[in-house]
């Protein structure tokens, strides 16, 4: 069942007085199943983080269809578009801006559902920030405290919370891994997978490494140059690459192996 | 086997609101000619302090212990000595490359800087830096070299930083997390660069990253740092296949692998550094290991054997098995 269909996107941004605007999606389609998991990665400056947010309506876009469980979104406005806004949610890289430093987390965690008139009363407020503080993995003593008491891997949590909160059908990360360890990387990624499988959320993951891509997404579109050149399920993608672009940017992934690593880039160690 | 650099019971000491706080408590290190070092942990485990206390660039904080290159100590040497070191000896990529560039020099200029210093004609300075910066994978080097920095993207300025810190060729280079805001094809033809300048010039790498697949590739010798101090070192192959030490085994499974169709849940190390502040007693792994005996809790482990290749500070890895009591 497809959750998100989009079709033939497109969107420049202008480059100043006089000079033609430079187009950096240039029609992209795709489209995600309801509980899927996909992965867009590519190079630095390929169009992801802009696809995104033109999906997510934070940008307009210059052309193109998006439509997310029968509803266009491109072309909605006033009640239509929020209610669209409910239903996707994003996840940014950063977790130390993408949250206000004063105030609690647990406010900061609910605010969405008092904003959106869903949920009056503190007390009411404040058990389903509990709620949803402990579906990411965090505690009763933690509503009280603010962003700065926590690690990134649990502020990145808890604005993993925050977009749950109005339980979106639709879930886009842009890199919401990147800027963590490996261990903090860790326990995110399994969040994820444990809000799919629980909540059965559809996620559109975007990341750099590959690695991590693999591992959590269904399904990867490989951007270069504002186009999907391939896309594939993981497996198949990952295996069976088909696009040149694909294989380089695979080859190019280190693996934690010394041996497999030395053999692969050819050098000698030792 | 000389050492190029020795580091002997480092201790760095800052001053908070709230009195002194340990953040590097006892760290030894060594670097030979021409070797490849990696140091590896979880944020906030001590790395980035540790290469800023071996450069001296910590003025505020309290710094003992001893650091030697080729046998000249640096802790307490005159601000004279520590320019030069770093000018001519050590070069340094910082964690935070875009701000430590020059925002109103231009990138030409401050790659050719360090060869200015040491008399090398402008031409000269000129030709070899388009070329370094040619190597590191900048598009029209020449073209773009009276740009300033905010004409380059992060991860050409990356590169900038890493061409002023190799230009001079130091015979060590520090890099602190030098590949992080490149993507996966620039970050391997970076690295493939250092491995040829390392090996060409005999220049000793001190490689600082989150990125155990980095590490595999590059380091010779790993050292897993844990809240300031060094819980495990080895040769890379021992690391990565006979680990002791339980943090170092929990950082390696928590890695999602690319060669691996591997769904589901990661294996995770529960809970989060702490902080020097509250460093606990004993073994400062031991609240979130899952396997300790009396003596985590109550003793720092040293790490043993003393005079071998593979050390590990562990007391259940160094003990006897039944004594291990699950928790
Ligand atoms: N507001 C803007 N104005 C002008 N150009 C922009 C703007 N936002 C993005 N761009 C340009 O659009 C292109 C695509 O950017 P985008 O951020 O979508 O890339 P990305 O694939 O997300 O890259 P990264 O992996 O570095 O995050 C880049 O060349 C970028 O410089
Ligand atoms: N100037 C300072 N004053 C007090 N504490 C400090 C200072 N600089 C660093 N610290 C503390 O020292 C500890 C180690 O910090 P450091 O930056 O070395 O970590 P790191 O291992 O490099 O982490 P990351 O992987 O995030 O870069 C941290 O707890 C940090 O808060
Ligand atoms: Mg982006
Ligand atoms: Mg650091």
């Amino acid at each position: 069942m497809t959750l998100l269909r989009v079709e033939n996107l497109v969107k420049s941004f202008p480059t100043g007085y006089r000079s033609p605007p430079v187009t950096v999606v240039k029609g992209v389609s795709f489209t995600l199943d309801r509980g899927e998991i996909l992965g867009l990665v590519g190079e630095s400056g390929s169009g992801k983080s802009t696809t995104a947010r033109c999906v997510a309506r934070l940008l307009p876009a210059d052309s193109g269809r998006v439509v997310l469980d029968g509803r266009d979104v491109l072309g909605a406005s006033g009640r239509e578009l929020r209610s669209l806004r409910r239903d996707m949610q994003m996840v940014f890289q950063d977790p130390y801006s993408s949250l206000n430093p004063r105030m609690p987390v647990g406010e900061a965690v609910s605010e969405p559902l008092l904003v959106h008139g869903l949920v009056t009363g503190r007390a009411a407020l404040r058990r389903r920030a509990l709620e949803l503080l402990r579906m990411v993995g965090l505690e009763e003593e933690h509503l009280d405290r603010y962003p700065r008491s926590f690690s990134g891997g649990q502020r990145q949590r808890i604005a993993i919370a925050r977009a749950i909160a109005l339980e979106p059908k639709l879930l886009i990360c842009d890199e919401p891994v990147s800027s963590l360890d490996v261990s903090v990387q860790a326990q995110v990624l399994n969040l994820f997978h444990d809000l799919r499988e629980r909540l059965g959320l559809t996620i559109l993951f975007i990341a750099h490494d590959l690695a991590v891509v693999r591992h959590l997404c269904d399904r990867v579109a490989v951007m270069r140059g504002g186009e999907i050149v391939e896309i594939a399920d993981s497996d198949t993608l990952y295996d069976n690459p088909t696009h040149e672009y694909t294989r380089s940017l695979l080859a190019a992934v280190p693996i934690p192996d010394p041996r497999r690593e030395r053999a692969r880039r050819g050098v000698g160690t030792g | 086997m000389t050492e190029l650099l020795t580091v002997r019971d480092l201790r760095v000491d800052f001053d908070t609101p709230s009195g002194p706080v340990r953040v590097i408590d006892g760290l030894d290190l060594t670097v030979a000619p021409g070797e490849r070092v990696a140091l590896v942990g979880e944020s906030g485990s001590g790395k980035s302090v540790t290469a800023q206390a071996i450069l001296g660039l910590l003025p505020t904080a309290r710094v003992t212990g001893s650091v030697r290159l080729d046998g000249q100590e640096l802790v307490g040497a005159s601000r004279r000595i520590l320019r030069q070191v770093r000018g001519n000896r050590i070069g340094l990529v910082f964690q935070d490359p875009l701000s430590s560039l020059n925002p109103v020099m231009t990138i030409g200029r401050q790659v050719m800087e360090p060869l200015l210093i040491r008399g090398v004609r402008r031409a000269e300075a000129r030709r070899r830096a388009i070329d370094l910066l040619a190597r590191l994978g900048v598009r029209d080097a020449a073209r773009r070299f009276d740009d300033y920095p905010h004409q380059f993207s992060g991860g050409m300025r990356q590169r900038v930083v890493i061409a002023i810190a190799v230009i001079a060729e130091p015979d060590l280079l520090i890099a602190d997390e030098p590949t992080t805001a490149l993507d996966v094809r620039i970050q391997a033809q970076v690295l493939s660069l250092l491995d040829e300048i390392a090996a060409e010039r005999r220049m000793a790498v001190l490689l600082i990253t989150h990125d155990l697949g980095i590490v595999a590739g590059f380091a010779q010798r790993v050292v897993v740092m844990y809240a300031g101090r060094e819980v495990e070192q080895g040769p890379v192959d021992e690391i990565f296949g006979r680990a002791r030490h339980p943090y170092t085994r929990g950082l390696l499974a928590a890695v999602p692998r690319i060669d691996e169709r591997h769904q589901g849940r990661l294996p995770t190390i529960g809970g989060q550094v702490p902080t020097p502040a509250q460093r606990p007693d004993g073994c400062a792994f031991h609240p979130r290991c899952s396997s300790t005996v009396d003596a985590c809790r109550s003793e720092v482990p040293l790490l043993l054997p003393r005079a071998a290749a593979h050390r590990v500070a562990c007391h259940v890895a160094t003990r006897h098995a039944e004594q291990v009591t699950e928790v």
